[in-house]
């Protein structure tokens, strides 16, 4: 197969290598989107990918039992002014242990505003076992603002694993992300979330997690930093209705004129529902700063430090 | 060699810190000792920049580094293990040994320093700096990230708490290492422990913000005994005092 790649201009591959750590073309089944159209699609045994007729997207149908095996959906806005919806939907087998890899990455140099807002549905058959990673990245040199609002379903089946992180720290305007689960029993869930939002970006989160099998857990851990006058708003909703196990993990460091909120809910409806909720906010914490330049490093290298860690 | 000039240092209208005058030489080990509150740790923190005194003068090697800042001391070469060492969300181990040490440094060189204050290096490089860690784990990591920096002078203070004595015995020999290994380095060590006070060249006894003493280990005891009440309580006990 020769490298489909190749036709792609020298921002959308910086675009792809961001969002998907994609510089070749991709092992495994891909489907990679460009400005509102699919340009590349690859197919394995075990994993098709279906165009929708009735609306913009794709399914993706993993069969039973596939093992390591990865589906790359990246998508690249490089059109200004250009507003894409995409629907796409996973079913993945019984038994199947894949790393799926989303992301967007939008590249606006216009004065017009770009936005993609990426739906994504996530079915596990019995014992399935998901890695999904999903990155979100934004450059341009203008005012166009770049809008991203990613919606993540998630449907768990008894003794499913799903394991999302959802990475954003630059270039992104404005955002929504609302991801919500449902799980059935013997499931576990886990999200891990990182976010930078500088200038006068805005970044809400919404987490609505239901734990309604027996031994289901959730555990979602969020680290975000907010720099300049950007807002963020990170908000989380666990209902537990069974014996089931939900920590939520809220830590952001707040910088500048920078505001954030933070949320939290749990629900037992249970007596066996045992749900926690934690959240810090706070600036830099001084003696981290103190304790790094006793090292030798400045306070502008100390706080770089402080902040790559934090969002590693 | 370091020299503090009638230091003084007040904070909220407190004298914490009356008239310090103090040479460390090059290749010393000195243990400084005092009751709970007697300013060792500010002391500490003066000598490394923490605190800015409000009086008298501080060389560093002849320099005058009065009003330099914390990262152009630690640069020449000074250094300051926390009594209670701060946590990163995010920094593991490793991290921090390689910050300390101004490289990228070897894994295996790494390991080195974990295994010197007694971790096993295999399960601690890739931890994060957070409240997973015990309170003593936190104290030996401190510890193996100044050995890493290899100051000329290091101060650590109070390194034996949360570590059990028996663990301690063995933490003596990576202050005897750092010692020998880094030519005409100077250790001071912030401490009750008499086999600190039992290897010190010289102990530097501080009461209320003054030098009270300077001396060996026979001169000093019995005046830091006679000067606190705490201690006169474990006296009686036997003469023990690790508080
Ligand atoms: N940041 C601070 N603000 C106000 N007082 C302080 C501060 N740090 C130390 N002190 C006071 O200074 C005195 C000396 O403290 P410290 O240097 O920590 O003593 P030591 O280490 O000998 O126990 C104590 O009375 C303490 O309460
Ligand atoms: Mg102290």
């Amino acid at each position: 197969m020769d490298n489909i790649l190749d036709r792609l201009d020298s921002i959308e591959k910086h675009i792809l290598k961001e969002i998907a750590d994609i510089e070749k073309t991709p092992i495994g089944a891909f489907n990679i989107r460009e400005n509102g159209k699919a340009i590349a699609k690859n197919v394995t045994a075990n994993i098709d990918i279906i165009p929708k007729e009735d609306k913009p997207g794709i399914d993706i149908i993993i069969k039973p039992n596939t093992k390591n095996e990865s589906v790359h959906i990246p998508v690249v806005l490089t059109q200004s002014g250009l507003k894409d919806l995409v629907y796409n939907d996973f079913y993945i087998g019984e038994n199947s242990d894949v790393i799926i890899v989303a992301g967007c990455g939008i590249h606006n140099s216009s004065c017009e505003t770009s936005e993609h807002d990426g739906i994504h549905s996530f079915h596990l058959g019995k014992n399935a076992k998901v890695k999904y990673i999903e990155k979100h990245y934004g450059e341009g040199s203008k005012e166009g603002k770049r809008i991203l609002n990613p919606q993540t379903y998630i449907y768990q089946e008894e003794g499913s694993s799903f394991e999302m992180e959802s990475i954003q720290i630059e270039g992104v305007t404005s955002t929504i992300r609302e991801t919500t689960a449902k799980l059935a029993k013997d499931t576990n869930l886990i999200i891990t979330e990182r976010i930078m939002t500088h200038n006068d970006q805005t970044a809400k989160t919404v987490f609505n997690v239901e734990l309604n099998g027996e031994n289901s857990r959730v555990h979602v851990a969020s680290r975000s930093i907010a720099k300049d006058n950007s807002y963020q708003e990170f908000i989380s909703d666990v209902i537990g209705n069974t014996k089931c196990f939900g920590h939520v993990e809220c830590d952001a460091i707040i910088m500048d004129n920078a505001k954030v909120t933070s949320v939290p809910k749990i629900v037992a409806n249970n007596i066996d529902a045992s749900l926690v909720h934690e959240a810090v906010i706070g600036k830099i914490a001084g003696e981290q700063v103190v304790k790094l330049m006793t090292l030798g490093l400045t306070e502008k290298e100390a706080e770089e430090q402080i902040i790559n860690g934090f969002l590693k | 060699m370091l020299e503090l000039k009638n230091v003084s240092f007040f904070k909220d209208n407190k004298h914490i810190l009356r008239n310090i005058n103090l040479k460390i030489d090059n290749s010393k080990l000195i243990a400084i000792t005092g009751p709970n509150g007697s300013g060792k740790s500010s002391l500490a923190k003066i000598i490394m920049g923490i605190f800015t005194p409000d009086s008298g003068q501080i060389l560093f090697n002849g320099q005058d580094i009065t009003n330099l800042d914390i990262t152009e001391r630690a640069k020449l070469g000074i250094g300051f293990a926390f009594q209670q060492p701060v946590r990163f969300k995010g920094l593991t181990v490793r991290d921090l040994i390689n910050i300390a040490a101004g490289n990228n440094i070897k894994l295996s060189e790494a390991c080195d320093y974990l295994s010197d204050v007694g971790l096993c290096a295999k399960e601690y490089l890739n931890r994060e700096i957070t409240s997973s860690l015990s309170g003593g784990e936190l104290k030996r990591i401190e510890i193996a990230m100044l050995a890493a920096k290899k100051s000329k002078l290091t101060v650590f203070d109070e390194p034996e708490a949360g570590i059990d004595l028996w663990s301690f015995n063995s933490l003596i020999t990576v202050f005897e290492k750092m010692h020998k290994e880094i030519a005409n380095s100077s250790i001071v060590i912030i401490s009750h422990q008499e086999k600190i006070l039992n290897i010190a060249d010289e102990i530097v006894l501080l009461i209320d913000g003054e030098i009270k003493e300077i001396g060996n280990k026979e001169k000093i005891l019995p005046l830091l005994l006679e000067s606190s009440k705490l201690c006169k309580v474990m006296q009686e006990k036997g003469g023990n005092f690790n508080g």
